[in-house]
């Protein structure tokens, strides 16, 4: 394990500053770099509320980035206007080097209420996507290729099955599976495992960060729930509660890459990162929208790493013999 | 216990029917007071002035004649006496050209309306006025503009079953699940092939929804129609017996009606279960 050791939550502007100085993310690293959006909506009197405005947000290739934040600061939309659901009242969004419009097969979305047609099966609902995004291709193939999505999400045996027959967890499975299907660059979940159990929203979270570590692939999903940011992001958008919403900062991720849940919580770091962000959402998400710190830099919003806790330092402290031995 | 229910309720049904004919038979089988008369008087007169029988038949009086209406139903001696099967033929024929119509102009016009807020808050104003009118109230105007009793008829079913199914048409596909929608979007799907794999689906509950309630109206409309335009149908045998005074026939003709009523709207009904999806 590269633990790396003394983090430093940066709080002086300088040391700000600095972070987002060394961590700034160079051109040809940026996969997905949203650009200045905003989003407005008429308000009644004439007026427009602003759910969000100048938001920059780079992304890597291969990236599991989070975002969390409390209702209302604009998550969602961020991700419509990711999916191209949705169109930025400003600004834009650029993936690999293209600007971005409207919807793409390139670009899946796994949405929070599963969204399956429920008068087709579970293999007609991945066929479906399967047959858009290859038009021309035979249905043996479609059929094949759906089958194989299928098996991935461990649903083999289900694929006649309707929605409704299904469990709340297999469905999301089902959702997975016709997002993964057509192969897509990025995927883009919101809330995936909101509605879920416990236990089977824990399963889920093994499938998707087994699936992804395995395909690399690029992934941006917003969440409520801390610990499943910390399982399964590398990097975690904090968002500052709205309207007016600001990425109040990016926090890295210093778990290593090859995560066990069941063991996570022994992890140092895991106590910092989590402590980190439950006090940004209980508080600074809160006093964070009304005074932004000086030398907050709404295109380079700060790059931050939660510092070790004393229950942190413990947990190394056990480690160690172990590993030295 | 959900059989005992099934078998309890099928026992009453049938006490209650018998209780009715029962009732039925005994109010028409008493005699009036009748008057002395001149024989050849009383030969123009019929039964109920000369020995004070019902005029209304009893049911088994009923019973005789749909039996014999069974019997030979295709029957045809010329234009006033039709069999009651080629009368109904005559009436389902009408709505169902009129019905059919109906559904080609509702569906596509209101996959529009659906689709296009702007159609649909354009169009909203005609559509509930034309909707209260009473079919047989277009019934001049199609006889006037059309010039052809038979095709009137038809024009006043296609009239009544439009606006049920455009409604729910319009409807359904208004209220396709956004997430439904979105799925297509993220697939970029065309609008065409949304409009049959995404859309129709959710809506066809809705649809057939509006179209139960269709013919269910077009069948109730094609008697009236009938008895103002004349010629064949049941409609025009009820009036002809009416005219005739033949009462058995006239609720022999009811009977008839119900049942195929019945039976259309249980054709529609199971329609509807075929493309209702559960959730």
């Amino acid at each position: 394990m590269s633990i790396l050791l003394p983090f430093r939550r940066r709080v002086q502007p300088a040391a700000l500053d600095q972070a987002a100085g060394t961590s700034r993310m160079s051109t040809s690293e940026k996969f997905i770099s949203i650009e200045g959006i905003a989003r407005r909506y008429p308000a009644p009197g004439g007026k427009t509320t602003t759910i969000f405005e100048n938001l920059w947000l780079p992304m890597r290739r291969g990236e599991f980035v989070c975002m969390i934040g409390h209702s209302g600061c604009g998550k969602t939309t961020v991700l419509n206007i990711l999916a191209g659901l949705e169109a930025p009242s400003e600004g834009a969004v650029i993936v690999d080097g293209q600007a971005l419009e409207g919807t793409s097969l390139d670009r899946a979305v796994i949405f929070q209420g599963h969204a399956l047609l429920p008068w087709r099966s579970v293999l007609g609902n991945v066929a479906y996507a399967v047959s858009s995004r290859w038009r021309k291709a035979q249905k043996a193939e479609i059929e094949a290729r759906a089958k194989k999505a299928i098996a991935t999400v461990g649903l083999a045996g289900s694929e006649h099955k309707k929605p409704s027959e299904l469990s709340g967890g297999m469905k999301q499975r089902v959702g997975i599976a016709r997002a993964l299907s057509i192969e897509p660059k990025i995927l883009l979940m919101d809330e995936p495992f909101s509605a879920l159990d416990a236990l089977t929203r824990g399963t889920l979270q093994d499938e998707v960060r087994r699936i992804c570590v395995e395909t690399g692939q690029t992934v941006f999903m917003i969440t409520h729930d801390v610990d499943e940011a910390i399982y399964l992001a590398d990097r975690i958008v904090l968002m500052t509660n709205g309207p007016e919403a600001k990425v109040a900062e990016i926090v890295e991720n210093p778990l290593p890459k090859d995560r066990d849940r069941t063991q996570l919580h022994h992890a140092p770091g895991y106590y910092a990162l989590r402590n980190h962000l439950i006090d940004f959402l209980v508080t600074r998400s809160k006093t964070l929208r009304d005074a932004m710190p000086e030398g907050y830099d709404q295109r380079h919003p700060p790059v931050v790493r939660p510092a070790l806790s004393e229950a942190d330092a413990a947990a190394i402290a056990a480690d160690a013999p172990a590993r030295r031995a | 216990m959900t059989r005992s229910l099934n078998v309890r309720a099928g026992v009453l049904s049938l006490a209650l029917l018998a209780a009715f004919l029962l009732v039925w038979q005994v109010a028409v089988s008493g005699t009036a007071r009748t008057e002395a008369m001149d024989p050849e008087y009383a030969a123009l007169m019929g039964a109920t002035a000369t020995t004070g029988k019902s005029a209304m038949p009893g049911p088994l009086d009923v019973g005789a004649t749909v039996w014999k209406h069974l019997k030979d139903p295709f029957y045809d001696r010329g234009p006033n006496d039709k069999g009651l099967g080629i009368q109904l033929a005559y009436s389902i024929g009408r709505v169902a050209l009129g019905y059919g119509l109906a559904v080609l102009v509702a569906i596509p016009v209101g996959f529009l309306i659906g689709m296009s807020p702007l159609m649909s808050r354009a169009l909203d104003p005609y559509i509930q006025i034309l909707k209260p009118v009473s079919p047989l109230a277009w019934m001049p105007l199609a006889l006037y503009t059309i010039r052809d009793s038979g095709l009137s008829a038809i024009f006043v079913i296609f009239i009544c079953s439009l606006w049920p199914m455009l409604i729910n048409t319009v409807f359904g596909v208004s209220s396709t699940r956004k997430e439904w929608l979105n799925v297509a979007r993220t697939l970029e799907v065309g609008p065409i092939r949304r409009a049959f794999t995404v859309i129709l689906p959710a809506a066809a509950p809705t649809i057939l929804t509006g179209m139960r309630i269709s013919i269910g109206i077009a069948w109730l409309v094609i008697v009236a129609a009938e008895m103002l335009v004349g010629g064949t149908g049941i409609g025009y045998f009820v009036w002809n017996e009416w005219n005739n005074l033949s009462i058995t026939n006239v609720i022999t003709s009811i009977l008839l009606i119900g049942l195929v009523g019945m039976v259309l709207d249980q054709l529609l009904a199971r329609a509807q279960r075929l493309v209702t999806f559960p959730e």
